[in-house]
């Protein structure tokens, strides 16, 4: 077993030590089931059922007074602003143990992934709510979009003061690992970038490309009469003929014509995108793109010098930059 | 040099589907359609037809159009390379059959759903990746994201600005005056919808310095002609175009659409080549063409055409577009049936059959007292060029 599997194994044991503790002793509700947070929490809503806000209607509905919506059966229990603070909580919550358990282990994120409720019957006004939350279960090591953590479900069962049961809810979180967490997710949610076009390579023109790929700028020569040529060629224009090698370009030269791509959107282009025809000062011409100039700042005849760069994540293409002066 | 091919045919049928930005059905259907309108034009039937060519860009093989119209024995079918450069060069060749006595009645035809099927202006974002000398070509190209025709021609177009000292402008004087013919064409997609010289300007960038007003429609729809001798002409149903001259041009360290590398890139030499050839065919000068059909895929190739046409000094264009010169009632009215950016894009065979119609008469801006019509090819490729005449 490697140290990281073990580490892992003694970690996943602790865990299940967690497994069927209370967290923490019996909760009980600060406030007893009362009209005023009933009405608050109607109005919050937007519940105009008139059998939570209207005795005579809950009368007429065959109850014996006005009644709570049974949807606040958890609102009854919850600690309130206090909970954002820790520090002020209970000290022997399990619950809050365990998820320090999981930080020291870098499973620092948490997210409320589902809860499940079961509502027994309706409580009514000046009922206390007790609460006991226990943890049910915690999974398996699992690997989400958010990156490699383990699901914890609690389950907490509500009574009255005399102990009649209300019902109950389990609650689930996630709790994980966001290591290199934007790019995991993004790595799933997001198809591959697209990259540039890449020339095809064949006997003409391989070499040529081979030698962006290395950071050089060639042109091509003829070994008989030594004129320089580009785009590469099998026969010399001058002499034909087929012998030739190449010379690496100094990258110097002026802007001969360009274009700025404003439209149709390219997938794996960013747009405007400046192009030019750069005349090279050893002679030939050259197409690439123009960096480091705003679109209405280029001019013919302006000084370039040639940078060969990374286009994308697949390939280098040479770039031609404003001279320095 | 002795010309055997000029006076020899003539366009004799005009056919075409409506254009649109949706056909609604095949581009083989589109195909059939406007020949079986150009065989009834001519008063001709499919079994005449003993002759194809096409682009070799069009979807439609001949045999399968030939058998579709109910052809019966097809002696000749050629196709011709390089894009819209093709136009003009497949009557060239229908001309030579002819004059040959190796066809009698050939059909030329254009066919495309290019707007609601495979989109020209989409560029060449599929570069296949096994290196031919084509693929390898477009190479240099687009990995810099310059694989638009649109972007091919700005290039040009730049430079041309900066060495004649024209401003944009120019271009649209070309625009405007393709929507105010269209704006008179009930064929045209833009009928009745002109443009001001401030509508091109407002216009947004598709490629500096090209705007969306420079740039020619995509569009759906099919054009056929039909050729056959002149003399036979003379008994058919319609007045003839008789085809003048008609030449193709290639030269000059051609490049398809990037001829970046020579010293001038102002000029289109391939089209001057074709403008020799076709005023010694027709023994005629520029002075002699009352209208010109101008391939108008991008406005900028439009004012070098003229240059080349020699209708104008070099880098003098700008001045000749001027105060409607080009347009109806002006020293040389071009594209009168609105041109591609006006009527639609058919790959320039919309422009033949205008050409017909003027010397029919029959255009719906007939330019008066027409001799001599020139029509030109698709530019930035090697292209072709035609003269028709009057019988």
């Amino acid at each position: 077993m490697s140290k990281v599997e073990e580490r892992k194994s003694e970690f996943e044991a602790k865990l299940k030590t967690y497994v069927g503790l209370p967290d923490g002793p019996v909760t009980v509700g600060r406030d007893p089931v009362n009209e005023t947070m009933i009405r608050h929490w109607c109005e919050a809503m937007g519940d105009t059922n008139p059998v939570y806000v209207d005795a005579a209607a809950a009368l007429a509905h065959g109850f014996e007074g006005l009644v709570a919506p049974p949807t606040m059966l958890q609102a009854w229990i919850l600690p309130g602003y206090e909970m954002h603070d820790r520090s002020t909580m209970q000290s022997e919550n399990k619950q809050l143990e365990l998820h320090s358990l999981f930080d020291a282990e870098g499973y620092t994120g948490v997210v409320a992934t589902n809860t499940e409720q079961e509502y027994t019957r309706y409580l009514r006004p000046g009922e206390e709510v007790h609460a006991e939350t226990h943890i049910e279960s915690i999974s398996e090591q699992k690997t989400t979009g958010l990156g490699v953590g383990y699901f914890i479900v609690t389950r907490t069962l509500f009574t009255n003061q005399e102990g009649d049961d209300l019902g109950w809810m389990t609650f689930r979180v996630l709790k994980f690992r966001p290591s290199q967490p934007a790019a995991a997710a993004d790595a799933e949610a997001a198809p591959a970038k697209p990259s540039r076009i890449k020339s095809p390579r064949g006997f003409d023109n391989a070499w040529w490309w081979e030698g962006i790929d290395e950071g050089r700028l060639l042109i091509q020569a003829c070994n008989d009469c030594g004129a320089l040529r580009h785009p590469p060629r099998p026969v010399c224009g001058a002499c034909h003929s087929s012998e030739w090698g190449s010379i690496e370009a100094s990258g110097r030269g002026t802007v001969h014509s360009y274009t700025v791509l404003y439209h149709p959107p390219i997938p794996g282009y960013d747009l405007p995108l400046p192009v030019a025809l750069v005349d090279l000062e050893e002679g030939t011409r050259v197409v690439a793109n123009l960096k480091g100039v705003p679109p209405d700042e280029i001019e013919i005849g302006m000084p370039v010098q040639c940078r060969v760069e990374d286009a994308d994540e697949t390939m280098k293409l040479p770039f031609f930059h404003p001279a320095a002066d | 040099m002795t010309n055997l091919l000029s006076g020899k045919a003539a366009i004799v049928g005009i056919g075409a589907t409506e254009f649109s930005k949706n056909s609604g059905r095949s581009e083989l259907r589109l195909a059939v359609e406007a020949i079986r309108m150009a065989l009834d034009d001519a008063g001709l039937t499919a079994k005449d037809v003993d002759g194809m060519s096409v682009f070799t860009m069009e979807t439609n093989p001949e045999i399968e159009v030939f058998r579709q119209i109910g052809g019966s024995e097809l002696k000749f079918f050629s196709r011709i390379h390089y894009g819209g450069g093709a136009a003009c060069a497949t009557l060239q060749q229908a001309a030579m059959a002819i004059a040959t006595g190796v066809a009698e009645v050939v059909v030329c035809y254009r066919a495309m759903n290019e707007r609601s099927g495979h989109r020209f202006g989409t560029g060449i974002q599929n570069l296949q990746a096994a290196a031919t000398t084509e693929s390898s070509h477009y190479g240099w190209y687009a990995p810099y994201g310059l694989l638009t025709p649109a972007s091919w021609v700005a290039m040009f177009a730049q430079r041309y600005l900066f060495e004649t000292g024209a401003t944009t402008e120019a271009f649209g004087h070309v625009a405007v005056a393709d929507r105010r013919h269209a704006a008179n064409n009930p064929a045209a997609w833009f009928y009745e919808q002109p443009i001001t010289l401030e509508d091109h300007a407002a216009s947004r960038w598709i490629v500096e310095p090209l705007r969306l007003l420079d740039c020619c429609q995509e569009s759906d729809g099919a054009v056929a002609v039909v050729v056959t001798s002149a003399e036979r002409a003379r008994d058919l149903r319609q007045k003839p175009a008789i085809l003048t001259g008609v030449a193709q041009g290639a030269c000059d360290d051609q490049q398809m659409m990037t001829s970046f590398y020579r010293d001038d890139l102002t000029g289109i030499p391939e089209m001057g080549l074709v403008a020799r050839q076709l005023y010694e065919q027709a023994r005629i000068t520029p002075k002699d063409i009352q209208t010109a059909v101008i391939y108008d895929h991008f406005t900028p190739f439009v004012l070098c055409q003229l240059e080349e046409f020699g209708f104008c000094e070099r880098g003098e264009a700008k001045d000749f577009v001027q105060g409607g010169n080009i347009e109806i009632g002006g020293g040389l009215p071009i594209n009168p049936h609105g041109g591609q950016l006006g009527e639609a894009y058919i790959h320039g065979l919309n422009g033949v059959a205008e050409g017909v119609r003027q010397i029919r008469g029959t255009s719906c801006n007939p330019v008066a007292d027409v001799e001599n019509v020139l029509v030109t090819a698709g530019t930035g490729v090697p292209t072709s060029g035609l003269l028709l005449g009057q019988a």
